[in-house]
């Protein structure tokens, strides 16, 4: 309980220091110990879990902290306020005042509840997130003190805002902490609506007018899943009597009807987990500095969307609300693995893919069946490193080069060697079997059939599709070898080195391990979530057969020295008509001259570009969450 | 268990014979439908024992370690098929050692092979879905992925699934590497890719290539099998017949049709596996 306590008012109060704290070399300790202590505190967090066994719930009269909660939510409001005054987007301050209004009144003249909850409730779910937020977040914290650095220096226009960045940062882990160990909505409430702030904050870094503006689109879209939320939490107490997420998602498993709020609570999930119509946002989080699209993408923010609706799946199972979080879910994953390929910023690749993978644990999540659930939270597990290791990696040789682009990583493996293995682990572990996130998709896969939603089955097959074309082809771009290239200065700081090499090499763990993380974590936790026993997900056969390819990946290298070596090879120039001019970098043109030789991707604007793509999937995700939540909802009442 | 060891072993020695003897009988068909009198049918053997002897001539060192990769997954993937692996496996292995093969061809840098590696990914693209479907039918009409279990089906899985079949049969030409889908790289000469994804590869390299060819393709077809074995007797020479009638059926297929543009294969292989593939299963799931 006081380890519970510990992580979210730690975070919490070296955000405060580090606020105060104007030093860049000072701080840069205050963040590796903060980091250190963190880390090691979810680690210890968890052990105990696991060894204890129980899981357990805490604190149930709880006034002199509700208290303060509505004193730091009215100052929270009064920051909002501030800033869409200032920005003049008065609509912010609209949706903000009505679920302020809404929780005030709640809070001092609702009804009175007779058995009220435990505010503060751990289980394994809890503890697979704290890891999450724990190691992933503050890998990146580490990494962000380095790269912050070579930031300012590349950017001289924007101001120096460090000591408020990395407050920002230990706030959105504390608010995260907070979140995932809640119980009671309003709390659950209360901590989401600190990460939406202090998202927008992080995005609208800059002070540039895009970056004010995709921090305003930010902010009014989680408001508006906070207004939701909100409206749930009301329903829940008028009508229900309750004030639990436990009790709501019990209810809704054993029968009852509470379609309501499990679907408003579902459509807060969807906002804040980007889905289609609200990816928007999501995709105008990189105009922020990496390491907070790293955050926002891997360790939290999203992952508080999804973590909400995998709680809430028992009660989506077979009702309409599960089948719009599925259909939502299914349809942002295919639409947005499409859009990908047109892409060719490698951060809006990410973007894109970060809210393609989402899409999929969302999906996962409505199905509400634990094969689904299963998926789902393997999925989040291995999202949360590879993409963390992806965006950090990406802004690591943008850093190098001065460039983000996929074009200009072309023949990244002789220039930055270092840097373009950690890219491959990275995306190797985003689609490839036998690595992580595949044997996720292959439940899922399995789980949809069983359900019988063939229109997730297509989605998903087509989507899987046009997700291995973005990532080969990024891939084939860092693997190309020039002739009588040179090998770039490696400008990455040991601090961002730290960062990647652990990432890379917990990625590698992950892969290994994930059996043992199946049986001791997830099989226990989906037993308890839906009171049952368990059937095999993945046989020992097929771990087996997995484990062989990993093998034979790893001894590779080794064959294909046995197969190639007895021969003597020479090396040539790679064919260009017989017209190269020295090198495999000009060729003679039909002039007699000598041009340059430039190799593109194939990005296919006019096919999958966003001019063609976007707009409809926005009006076809509008129109499905409108029809679905109108009948639900219609339904209900 | 032993026979599912004896098939690996029976597929792992007699592939690369089978495959290359269907190499041979196809280009005597495709000669004579040309009204050539065409090479022997032992020809490819000779082709490839003639480059196992060359000289390596490589652009860079990754290359071969690709190309081996490539290799040994396309063998790994026939075997876990003929072994009764879950097919979702197999696929998904499938998969792997296309992108080791196409990794190949981009880090030549070289133009041809560049352009050949992205024709590559995008008939990968457009086979995908089918290939994943064919695995979801098998799975609906037996409950299993196993290839063991599906071969032991009471009746052949192709009364089920006439749709599934007829969209694997239709993505089979773009991994027959046959017109009017072979965009990517092509037996024939005169093309504006050169050799397309192959361009750069030759001697021992190119002999591994065309090997790990004869393995896939004992493999799909093995694939076709699938779709009409079951318990009784008979249904495996049926099967022995349909693997022969569609891969002359791809020959003629070969030998009538142009090549077409990518986007042509996109929409056709997208729209045969919707309508083919996804109703046939939509409604295997309702009636079964």
């Amino acid at each position: 309980m006081y380890l519970i306590g510990f992580l979210i008012c730690f975070p919490l109060i070296m955000a405060l220091l580090l606020y105060l704290i104007k030093n860049d070399h000072v701080r840069k300790y205050f963040v590796y110990a903060a980091c250190g202590v963190i880390i090691a505190a979810s680690v210890l967090f968890a052990v105990r879990q696991i060894i204890g066994g129980a899981n357990g719930t805490y604190l149930r009269n709880t006034h002199l902290i509700d208290l303060l909660m509505s004193g730091v939510e009215l100052v929270l409001f009064g920051v909002i306020v501030y800033y869409s005054i200032r920005y003049r987007k008065y609509y912010v301050v609209f949706i903000a005042a009505v679920q302020e209004f809404l929780l005030l009144w709640m809070e001092f003249f609702g009804p009175e509840i007779a058995h009220p909850t435990a505010h503060i409730y751990s289980d394994r779910l809890t503890l697979i997130m704290c890891l999450i937020i724990g190691i992933v977040g503050c890998l990146i914290c580490i990494y962000a003190t380095g790269y912050m650095k070579d930031y300012h220096n590349h950017h001289k226009d924007f101001k120096n805002r460090k000591p408020f960045f990395f407050s920002m940062l230990f706030v959105f882990l504390g608010a995260m902490y907070g979140l995932v160990c809640s119980n009671n909505l309003t709390w659950i409430y209360f901590f989401w609506e600190i990460t939406s702030l202090c998202s927008f904050l992080l995005i609208g870094y800059n002070k540039t007018e895009e970056a004010i503006k995709n921090s305003f689109r930010a902010l009014w879209m989680n408001l508006l899943g906070g207004l939701a939320f909100a409206i749930a939490i009301v329903y829940c107490r008028l009508v229900y009597q309750i004030d639990g997420l436990q009790e709501l998602v019990l209810m809704g498993a054993k029968g009852v009807l509470v379609i309501i709020p499990v679907i408003l609570l579902a459509f807060a999930g969807l906002t804040k987990s980007a889905q289609l119509p609200f990816s928007g946002w999501l995709l105008g989080a990189m105009v922020a500095p990496t390491p907070t699209s790293a955050l926002l993408h891997s360790a939290t923010m999203v992952k508080a969307g999804v973590y909400l609706l995998l709680r809430l799946s028992p009660a989506l199972a077979g009702n309409l609300a599960g089948t719009m979080v599925t259909s939502i879910g299914g349809f942002t994953f295919f639409a947005t693995s499409l859009l990908a390929i047109a892409q060719t910023d490698g951060k809006k690749v990410l973007a894109y893919s970060t809210v393609s993978n989402l899409g999929l644990i969302t999906a996962c999540a409505g199905v509400g069946i634990h094969e689904a659930v299963w998926a789902g939270i393997l999925l989040m597990i291995f999202h949360a490193v590879s993409k963390s290791l992806m965006f950090l990696s990406v802004g690591a040789v943008e850093n190098c080069t001065g460039s983000r682009n996929i074009e200009d990583m072309h023949g990244l493996i002789v220039k930055l060697p270092k840097l373009a293995f950690v890219m491959i682990v990275g995306i190797a572990g985003m689609f490839l079997a036998p690595f992580g996130m595949l044997i996720s998709k292959w439940a899922a896969l399995k789980a949809f059939v069983d359900s019988k939603s063939i229109l997730m089955v297509v989605f998903l097959v087509y989507g899987s599709a046009s997700t291995l074309f973005y990532w080969t082809k990024w891939l084939g771009k860092i693997i190309a070898v020039v002739h009588n290239s040179e090998k770039k200065k490696d400008i990455t700081k040991r601090s961002e080195w730290t960062s990647l090499l652990s990432q890379a090499v917990i990625m590698i763990i992950l892969c290994v391990t994930f059996p043992i993380i199946s049986a001791h974590l997830i099989e226990p936790l989906l037993s308890e979530m839906f009171h049952d026993t368990i059937p095999v997900i993945i046989s020992k056969g097929n771990v087996f057969i997995m484990a062989m390819m990993l093998c034979m990946i790893a001894i590779l290298p080794i064959v294909a020295r046995l197969l190639t070596h007895t021969r003597r090879q020479k090396v040539v120039l790679s064919y260009m008509g017989g017209a190269n001019t020295g090198d495999d970098r000009n060729f003679v043109n039909s002039f007699e001259q000598e041009t340059k030789m430039y190799l593109a991707g194939w990005y296919m604007e006019d096919y999958f570009g966003e001019k063609r793509l976007w707009r409809p999937s926005l009006i076809g995700a509008t129109a499905a969450l409108v029809i679905l939540m109108i009948i639900a909802i219609g339904g209900a009442v | 268990m032993w026979i599912r060891i004896v098939w690996t072993i029976l597929f792992l020695i007699l592939g690369p014979f089978a495959g290359g003897l269907l190499a041979g009988i196809d280009r005597k068909i495709t000669a004579r439908l040309q009204g050539r009198r065409g090479p022997s049918v032992w020809q490819p053997f000779y082709d490839l024992l003639k480059l196992f002897r060359k000289q390596a001539v490589i652009v860079n060192s990754i290359q071969d370690f690709l190309i081996c990769g490539f290799f040994i997954f396309i063998v790994f993937t026939g075997a876990l098929f003929f072994w009764g692996g879950d097919l979702l496996l197999v696929f998904f292995s499938l998969t792997l050692a296309g992108i080791f093969f196409m990794m190949s061809a981009c880090s030549a840098n070289s133009p041809f092979s560049a352009m050949g590696a992205q024709r590559e990914l995008m008939q990968t693209m457009a086979y995908e879905p089918m290939v994943l479907l064919a695995a979801i039918g098998f799975y609906v009409c037996n409950g299993s992925f196993a290839v063991s279990d599906i071969a032991q089906a009471h009746l052949p899985a192709v009364l089920y699934l006439p749709g599934v079949f007829l969209g694997f049969l239709y993505i089979l030409t773009i991994k027959f590497r046959k017109s009017p889908f072979d965009i990517s790289t092509s037996h024939h000469a005169h093309q504006e890719m050169v050799k397309g994804i192959t361009t750069e590869l030759s001697g021992p390299i190119l002999a591994l290539v065309e090997l790990a060819h004869w393995y896939e393709n004992v493999f799909l077809l093995g694939v076709i099998a699938l779709f009409f074995v079951a318990s009784s007797w008979w249904t495996w020479i049926l099967a022995v017949v349909m693997c022969i009638v569609c891969y002359f059926f791809e020959i003629l297929i070969d030998n009538t049709f142009a090549r077409v543009k990518w986007q042509e294969m996109l929409k056709t292989a997208w729209s045969v596996t919707l309508v083919a593939g996804a109703v046939n299963i939509m409604i295997v799931i309702l009636i079964l």
